[in-house]
């Protein structure tokens, strides 16, 4: 190796932070280039539909490390620098300001982009996305003097900002083409919950109806319902799921399929390039599939792993998959792949906090979720990630019965 | 400096099971209490991360894992053990006295 080689990452969201931070802690001492593409400090992501919109938290106190930390660890953190090629044969990586870096190793942690809406009026003023911090301060000034928000699909990201938004003394309306909340991500009860939770709040919820298009003169007026109705409003939030950042890789000629395919040590089809986060579909071994994972853990855990891997270690990655959502005093958290189960167990674990068990055709526990106030579900949630990880037959009556602990079924695989 | 401890008496010590934790409230103030193989220890009660109740998480050997972001602390030291949590957990003294466990804050207020 070259004394001034360099391990370059493309992408600083919490990936690509998190492989930078781990690879100075892992003792990389070469050059280590984080290329930013957008103007501000990286930050933290989960906030921004939550407390930041709420006006609780400053971009600033998302930052995942002040500029000091780039500093006395020699990261080259370049703002605003976007890479526009991969050079592959000269393992360069071309910025679109036309200059080139050489890399020893190269990490993608390009992340997702917000699907974008192509109906008619989707290009308006006043029509949102939430990705970005950028959209989450434009979001928050607009919440400011309440307004009247269309938010178009009830997924976590939408189900987040209209609690936030009427929280602000917004009007909120929730469109849904499903026929209920979060069909694929949590059981029935979870989303009767929630529909219950937001529907008090004054949310009007309207599932199983599509957006036929979005009107207004110079700036969003009102949404047109397929059933032809008109729903007034100042803004419009659109939160119809993320697609993967594939198109340097793509364009570098790096296998793509529902991202950048990686193997489970996160190396892509290029043994010189890496990738992690929300812009990978790796071979997850404990479910026997490719799979491709939008959550703060994934970046979290993928980015630690890749950072080791690319200094020559071979980890592989096959964590059960874990996130959660807050909306209102709720928190609802996710383990496993729910839909993976053909039978669901519900356990009431106090008049607040509830979860639910996905068991497949084999008894074989494959997903949970739980809803609660605060933290109320986390313990539980955390134990069934561990009982999935084993591939725990519980006898459902076990996992029912709230006076039978959940750390003791997970005594009972151990042994 | 010596601080002057004050004995609060928490819970009893038959309220945790081993390897486990519970939450103990006092003076608008939240602490954990945890039942170790080798003994009681107790904590400030919020994570340093994010605000939130680490009674609610889980307790593996000797670390507790925050049920937000899975962040761990060795329950011995206080020690930020994985990412994201990175700041130093706060740990109070323990004593067992007949049956109950007590937990000692400084008379001053809390930390």
């Amino acid at each position: 190796m070259k004394p001034d080689a360099a391990i370059v990452i493309v992408g600083a969201g919490h990936a690509g932070v998190r492989a930078a931070h781990t690879l100075r802690a892992e003792g990389w001492m070469g050059k280590l280039i984080l290329l930013c593409a957008e103007p501000d400090m990286p930050y933290e992501r989960p906030p921004l539909s939550k407390t930041v919109l709420l006006n609780e938290k400053s971009m600033e106190e998302c930052r995942l490390f002040d500029l000091t930390w780039y500093r006395d660890n020699e990261i080259d953190l370049r703002l605003g620098a976007t890479a526009s090629q991969i050079r592959r044969a000269e393992q360069t990586v071309v910025l679109d300001d036309g200059s080139s870096i050489q890399y020893h190793r190269l990490l993608l942690a390009t992340g997702a982009a917000a699907r974008r809406l192509l109906i008619p009026g989707a290009t308006l003023p006043g029509v949102q996305y939430l990705r970005s911090g950028a959209d989450a301060l434009c979001l928050k000034e607009r919440f400011g003097t309440p307004k009247r928000v269309v938010v178009i699909g009830g997924g976590f990201i939408g189900l987040e900002v209209a609690a936030s938004a009427i929280s602000r003394g917004c009007e909120v309306t929730v469109i849904e083409l499903g026929q209920r909340l979060l069909q694929r991500a949590v059981p029935a009860p979870v989303a009767t919950r929630l529909e219950a939770k937001h529907r008090d709040a004054g949310v009007d919820l309207r599932l199983g109806t599509g957006v036929d298009e979005i009107v207004g003169r110079e700036q969003v007026e009102a949404v047109v319902l397929a059933n032809g109705e008109r729903v007034e409003c100042d803004i419009v939030v659109v939160g119809v799921g993320a697609v993967p950042r594939v198109e340097l890789a793509e364009a570098a000629g790096l296998d793509i399929e529902n991202g950048i395919v990686v193997d489970e040590t996160l190396r892509t089809s290029d043994p010189a390039i890496f990738a992690a986060g929300d812009a990978v579909s790796f071979p997850h071994r404990h479910f026997g599939r490719r799979i491709r994972l939008e959550s703060w853990k994934n970046a979290e855990d993928q980015g630690a792993i890749v950072a080791r891997n690319m200094l020559g270690k071979s980890e592989t990655y096959s964590e059960v998959p874990w996130f959660w959502s807050d909306q209102y005093n709720l928190t609802i958290q996710v383990a496993g792949i729910p839909a993976l189960g053909t039978t669901v167990v519900q356990r009431e674990v106090s008049a607040d906090a509830t979860l639910y068990f996905d068991l497949d055709a084999d008894g074989v526990i494959v997903g949970a979720s739980g809803v609660g106030t605060g933290t109320a579900v986390g313990r539980d949630i955390r134990i069934a990630q561990m009982l999935i990880a084993r591939r725990a037959c519980p006898a459902p009556e076990r996992l029912a019965d709230p006076t039978c602990k959940l750390k003791l079924l997970l005594q009972m695989e151990a042994a | 400096m010596t601080t002057e401890l004050e004995w609060i008496q928490a819970c009893n010590a038959g309220d945790i099971d081993e390897e486990d934790v519970l939450r103990f409230d006092h003076n608008e103030q939240t602490y954990a209490i945890y039942h170790l193989r080798n003994g009681f220890f107790a904590s400030d009660g919020w994570c340093t991360h994010e605000r939130a109740h680490l009674a609610d998480g889980l307790v593996l050997g000797d670390q507790i894992e925050c049920p937000m972001h899975l962040g761990r602390f060795d329950i011995k030291t206080g020690d930020p053990l994985n990412p994201p949590v990175c700041k130093k957990l706060q740990l109070h003294p323990v004593k067992l006295q007949d049956g109950q466990v007590l937990i000692g804050l400084s008379a001053a207020g809390q930390s």
